[in-house]
């Protein structure tokens, strides 16, 4: 009942004519950069951070929001219609999309995906509603030694268990932790890896982080490959209409998907990847066609991923707001927004800012009103705006790029980092780094370190805190397997296979 | 996950994976040269603004020595990217691009400068209408200062162009515009 007043509360601050406006900004912005490729809700949110310093909270969260959802309804239309994800949360509705696109039924596969991703994202939004308040029960519990602990299992589980290897995934985490320190030390005023200069006294801009490794890298890389083949665009043939067949197959589908994408998007694990390939997995096993998938693609195929993928995407926001735990880019991003405008994201969060995160969630629920209508009738817009060629996109990208990065402070030495970043970038996406957990390293690091010191602190430097606390015990038990178990599990099924004399590494 | 990455068929060193632990083990040391430079006041000395750089510095080291010895086990390459050649040219135009703009920001102000980039970049990736890319990129650039930069209320540099349109704006809006 308390859930219900609150939300009829955030409504009255969403239904305001400028955050209205705010959130169709939002939802229109995010589907445009969903659709292209190269640009996403990461860099796009990392752009706009200076506007927090020209507009309320409420507004600014309402416009990020939208553009964090609508990201995630016009990813799908490029998976569909060119076969390259744009994300990695797209990757399995590009698999059977494309694939229907090309048999002529691209719009049942664009229609099914954005009712799909409407139906997960109001059920998510329903559960971040409902699920918040509950978590901050227990979150209130929660002393510095337990957030420590629980920040570990986060790094572990977004860097280590996601993702192709845990080494490279760590490597990208720790390269974050450095950039975070780099500046004052907030507890003693000590400069940090500053290496003598004044200009990194105030640290590194999560900006020039985000453009560098998400703009210039990406550019560069792309222009490393241009001869790696082209795409081409699928024309979009078929109505936009679903037949009554492909509704039935649609529903249970979409509903499955978000009760597999929400809980997992929820946990302080995060990512997008596992629901959604879980999602195809049970849809691929359940359907009655077996034989449409692979071949002229199955509208299940695209329709339980795609509501995975929305049903995660809200869910991350339970531990964000409840917690101040960003488990995906962008998520931490946004915790920068937060603390751009001095607000700590964290169990109080619901009752001191009330206004600000009913606001946010109700807005929620218009932005997927929004984006189903932008995203159905309006969907040649959209396509039309895949055919900017790729030159000018990307030159397009990079002017943008330097506008967010020269406009902090006019020194050209933001630039050159950006630059130097931006050639960290090319490497990582070069040489399969994950860049996700450099920004969430570099915004977290810093928080965990102010856990680990407070608790440390509380108890005159013993470090055995965290292991006493049962729940902190629990939670570095089960980061612990997060970081060793599917190698433990590798060497099991490795010896019972050739016999023990070989013994396998990490790579 | 990470299994598979190690399954290459004859395990030959590869180079640029080499040269990526190695790198990471110098920023390492790096970090410890950085860390050995804070000063630590003995009231903190508990828990000082050290203890997470060392700890930082270690996870750095035993990464990039198992990266180093991913790379001698045969490197963690996938294939198609291994064989698919680096276009250098594209490359280097883009970062000439991008140095040209930071070389030219302060002296021409930033839409004269990002044209310069734009214009070079679309070269990089294959675009031959130059002249049609600067008056695009003169035009982005343009809206870029003026939609953007003063929505956002960012300040970025003005060069002649700017500060002319400025003039012409505010004569036009009688100084609302400026």
């Amino acid at each position: 009942m308390d859930t219900l007043s609150h939300l009829a509360n955030g409504f009255a601050v969403a239904f305001t004519p400028t955050n209205l406006l705010w959130c169709l900004v939002g939802t229109t912005l995010g589907t445009a950069i969903g659709v292209l490729p190269g640009l996403g809700p990461a860099l796009t949110i990392a752009l706009l951070l200076p506007i927090t310093y020209q507009v309320a909270p409420e507004a600014s969260f309402i416009l990020f929001a939208g553009i964090y959802y609508g990201a995630m309804y016009g990813g799908s239309t490029t998976s569909i219609l060119l076969n390259t994800p744009g994300e990695s949360a797209t990757i399995v509705t590009a698999l059977e999309g494309n694939r229907m696109a090309r048999s002529g039924r691209g719009g049942a596969a664009l229609a099914t995906s954005a009712i799909g991703s409407f139906v997960a994202g109001t059920i998510g939004t329903l559960g971040v509603a409902f699920l918040a308040p509950t978590v901050v029960k227990y979150a209130l519990k929660f002393g510095p030694a337990e957030y420590f602990s629980l920040m570990v299992l986060a790094f572990i589980t977004v860097s280590a268990v996601l993702g192709s290897s845990s080494v490279r995934g760590l490597t990208s985490l720790f390269a974050g932790f450095v950039i975070g320190m780099i500046g004052v030390d907030l507890q003693t005023g000590q400069p940090r890896f500053t290496f003598g200069t004044a200009e990194l006294l105030d640290g590194v801009d999560v900006i020039i982080v985000a453009v560098g490794l998400f703009a210039v890298g990406e550019t560069l890389y792309m222009a490393s490959r241009r001869y790696a083949g082209k795409d081409e665009i699928v024309p979009l043939k078929g109505s936009l209409y679903m037949t009554a067949a492909e509704w039935a197959r649609s529903w249970k589908a979409w509903l499955r998907g978000a009760a597999i994408g929400f809980p997992i998007g929820a946990m302080p694990a995060g990512g997008a990847e596992i629901p959604t390939f879980l999602s195809y997995a049970i849809e691929k096993k359940l359907s009655k066609h077996k034989e449409e998938f692979g071949t002229v693609g199955a509208i299940e195929g695209v329709a339980g991923p795609e509501a995975a993928n929305n049903a995660s995407a809200a869910g991350v926001l339970v531990p964000m707001l409840t917690l101040g735990l960003p488990t995906s880019a962008t998520a931490a991003i946004m915790l920068s927004a937060f603390q751009s405008y001095g607000i700590n994201p964290g169990p109080l969060l619901l009752t001191t800012q009330a206004n600000l995160v009913w606001g946010l969630i109700a807005s929620l629920f218009i932005a997927n009103v929004i984006l189903v209508v932008l995203n159905l009738p309006l969907i040649g817009l959209w396509v039309r705006l895949l055919k900017i060629p790729a030159p000018q996109l990307y030159a397009g990208i990079l002017v943008f790029a330097t506008v967010g990065t020269y406009g902090i402070s006019q020194s050209p030495i933001d630039l050159v980092i950006l630059y130097l970043l931006g050639a960290a970038g090319f490497l990582m996406r070069r040489f399969d780094f994950p860049t996700a957990p450099v920004i969430i390293g570099m915004i977290l690091g810093p928080l965990a370190e102010t856990q680990f010191r407070r608790a440390m602190t509380i108890e005159n430097g013993d470090w055995t805190v965290f292991f006493r606390h049962p729940l902190s015990l629990t939670l570095l038990t089960l980061a612990f397997i997060g970081l060793a178990g599917p190698h433990i599990w590798a060497w099991i099924e490795h010896r019972r296979r050739r016999g023990p004399e070989h013994v396998p590494g990490d790579a | 996950m990470s299994v598979s990455d190690q399954q290459a068929s004859p395990a030959r060193l590869a180079i640029p994976e080499l040269l990526i632990g190695v790198g990471l083990l110098a920023c390492a040391g790096a970090v410890a040269w950085q860390t050995l430079a804070i000063p630590v006041s003995p009231l903190y000395s508990k828990v000082g603004p050290t203890v997470f750089p060392y700890i930082t510095m270690a996870g750095m080291i035993v990464l990039s020595l198992l990266l180093i010895l991913a790379a001698i086990r045969g490197g963690w390459q996938p294939e198609e990217e291994k064989e698919t050649p680096t276009d250098w040219k594209a490359m280097g135009l883009v970062a000439a691009g991008l140095v040209a703009n930071l070389v030219l920001i302060q002296p021409l102000g930033f839409t004269l400068a990002s044209t310069v980039m734009f214009v070079l970049i679309c070269f990089g990736f294959g675009s031959r209408h130059p002249l049609r890319d600067a008056l695009l990129g003169l035009v982005l650039a343009l809206a870029a200062y003026f939609g953007f930069a003063k929505a956002l209320g960012v300040n970025i540099g003005a060069g002649l162009i700017e500060n002319e349109l400025n003039v012409l704006i505010s004569a036009v809006f009688g100084g609302k515009g400026s």
